[in-house]
């Protein structure tokens, strides 16, 4: 590997042997791309007139405080997944790939990969736990409209976790042919990196943003954190500003105190998974744990490894938010803005309101990763029909 | 001398027969009399799983076997209880524990545990050369052999880390994939050849391992022994006949040439 792919003492390559020759092809496929006025006019122009970009920046008119929503719900496919899939796309065909493979929760990353599959030629093969395939027959049902094969994982847990599984262990019988497009920051380098710098787009707009509509930089960022990539697509170009506070939110389920939450760095311990030194949910043999989220994009055991190093550096600070926390600022963000958001970007919202409560006069930055129509009829189950 | 090369030197022309046991599964008793069976059986090392939830590594038969053994609640520690227990029976058969990086990072003095135990070898399935050195320094501190994994697509490079790092055997891996007995290997005499250039230990095949015919395929190209997993834990979760198939491998085993 040209880079050590490491934030801190986290992140690293913990796959089989066999997987590190697909690694380094990707790495210097990244690269060399990086360096490309090609690859990154072909890139922006998909942004552009294919995707959407740039996202507005909202100033919320009737929530308290002085909240900014960086719009990534109005991206095409309804979440930032769209920025990076472009990416791993354009760099899949470079390699000369003929196949994707991806990992779903509930099924957002999976239909970005679908979209890129049907748009740049690929087939298209997507990994989703069979509990989840249950649970979003319409994100299914959206995939294979777009041209990709579901297949239901019954390993495991069959959810999310045991998706990356087999898309790992597919990708380790067909990486010749096949490029595996991972959904988030996570997992073995150059996953971290390439991931970050494919989002880093969200805060480097949103950063412009904020100097043109407020004149200068915003005294928080919030975002929310499963696997991690919206909030280091967010977070990457403020890093450097010391000023501003970087919060990351995570999914504290049913309570933080319980055991049914996604609160990998409120509460995980540092370990190894999917590729990754990183915080994990784990008991003390290091068998990985279940998670609990209502929303599906926060469920996971692990993190992206530099949320780990953000952390434990003291950059970046990272709080929970429970289900019926979110599920309330969700409401708020309907009921006051017009805005129905996703449910995991509602708990970023719902942290984003704290912070207003307590700062009034903060500006806050927060990331809106995807839109909400996809929670929709979850919402009404929980709120009741009649609300 | 260690146990791995008291073995090899035993076995003078005859291939190596590794058996690979999930311990655990489908509990703690079944998986130590399996342990003493397919010893007895005829095989000359053993393969032990320590279990872990998320083994990427592994096909449908062996992931089946891990989470038999964590259903029915079992530790590493019961896991290190039954390397013991084998090891008070059987001193002279070697022992290698295969395992995944988090079962061994969330244990401190991992390696000083599984070797007090009398485990021989340490082999961690996602932990490529690329990341080994800080395991195998603890594993040598400790007194177990670290083992490694060459691909048939491993760069040169690599493979001279294999070479330096891997010290009781390595383990070859001459398809792409997963563990399984889905398809059979194809044993790659280059891969042997790469090896034996570079000083490495003893190769030996594993993954695709479930018929006599490819014990002898793996020998001839140039292997010092195979390790059987998924076949064997297939049978024995079936009921079938394990001592019976063990001992149709280990005769696959044994020098042609010298036999006549």
């Amino acid at each position: 590997m040209r880079l050590d792919g490491r934030f801190g003492r986290f992140g690293g390559c913990y796959v089989p042997e066999i997987l590190v020759p697909a690694l380094e092809q990707l790495e210097v496929a990244f690269l060399d791309a990086q360096n490309d006025d090609s690859f990154r006019s072909e890139l922006s122009s998909l942004l552009k007139h294919y995707a959407g970009r740039p996202t507005p920046l909202t100033r919320c008119r009737n929530l308290p405080g002085n909240i900014y929503l960086k719009r990534e719900d109005l991206l095409h496919g309804g979440a930032h997944k769209t920025n990076q899939v472009l990416g791993q796309g354009l760099l899949a065909k470079r390699m000369g790939k003929k196949r994707l493979i991806a990992e779903t929760g509930a099924g957002q990353h999976g239909v970005a990969t679908a979209i890129v599959g049907a748009l740049l030629g690929f087939e298209t093969v997507i990994y989703m736990g069979a509990e989840d395939v249950e649970r979003q027959q319409l994100n299914v049902f959206r995939m294979q409209l777009m041209g990709a094969r579901v297949i239901a994982v019954e390993s495991g847990g069959r959810t999310l976790k045991d998706a990356i599984n087999e898309a790992l262990r597919d990708w380790s019988a067909s990486f010749q042919d096949t490029h595996y497009l991972l959904g988030t920051a996570a997992g073995p380098h150059p996953f971290p990196t390439m991931v970050r710098e494919f989002q880093r787009i969200i805060g480097r707009e949103a950063r412009a943003q904020l100097i043109e509509q407020l004149g200068r930089l915003p005294d928080a960022v919030v975002a929310c954190v499963g696997g991690g990539s919206n909030a280091i697509g967010l977070f990457a170009d403020f890093i450097d500003d010391a000023d501003v506070r970087l919060v990351g939110v995570e999914a504290a389920g049913r309570g933080l105190d319980g055991e049914q939450h996604g609160a990998t760095l409120r509460r995980g311990t540092p370990g190894i998974l999917h590729g990754a030194e990183t915080f994990v949910l784990q008991d003390s043999d290091g068998q990985i744990a279940d998670t609990w989220s209502v929303s599906a994009g926060l469920d996971y055991p692990a993190v992206g490894p530099e949320h780990a190093h953000l952390k434990d550096s003291g950059r970046a600070q990272y709080v929970g938010v429970t289900d019926a926390q979110a599920l309330s600022a969700f409401r708020a963000l309907a009921e006051s803005e017009g805005i129905l958001c996703a449910f995991e970007s509602a708990h970023a919202v719902a942290h984003a309101l704290r912070l207003a409560e307590e700062e009034p006069h903060d500006a806050i930055l927060v990331g809106l990763s995807g839109r909400g129509d996809k929670d929709v009829a979850q919402a009404q189950q929980l709120i009741g029909p009649s609300a | 001398m260690s146990r791995y090369s008291s073995m090899f030197d035993r076995l003078g022309g005859d291939g190596a027969l590794g058996a690979f046991v999930m311990l655990g599964d489908p509990d703690v008793e079944r998986s130590a009399r399996l342990l003493a069976d397919v010893v007895d059986a005829g095989a000359d090392m053993i393969e032990v799983g320590i279990p872990f939830s998320d083994p990427v590594a592994d096909g449908p038969v062996i992931q089946a076997a891990a989470q038999r053994a964590l259903t029915a609640g079992v530790r590493v520690d019961d896991c290190l209880e039954l390397i013991a227990g084998f090891r008070a029976r059987y001193r002279e058969v070697p022992v290698g524990i295969l395992t995944y990086a988090n079962i061994v990072v969330a244990r401190p003095g991992f390696a000083r545990d599984a070797a007090e135990a009398g485990a021989d070898s340490l082999l961690i399935a996602d932990v490529p050369t690329l990341e080994a050195e800080r395991f195998t320094r603890d594993m040598t501190q400790a007194g177990i052999e670290p083992v490694l994994i060459a691909a048939a697509n491993t760069p040169e490079r690599a493979l001279q880390r294999v070479a330096t790092l891997s010290k009781a055997y390595t383990y070859c891996v001459s398809r792409t994939g997963i563990t399984g007995t889905h398809a059979s290997g194809q044993f790659d005499k280059q891969l042997i050849e790469r090896l034996k250039q570079a000083g490495a230990a003893p190769p030996i095949f594993g993954f695709g391992i479930s018929k006599p015919e490819h014990v002898r395929d793996a020998l001839r190209a140039g292997a010092r022994g195979v390790i059987c997993g998924s076949a064997i834990v297939d049978l024995a979760t079936t009921g079938g006949d394990v001592r019976g198939f063990v001992q149709s491998l280990k005769a696959a085993t044994r020098n042609e040439s010298a036999a006549q």
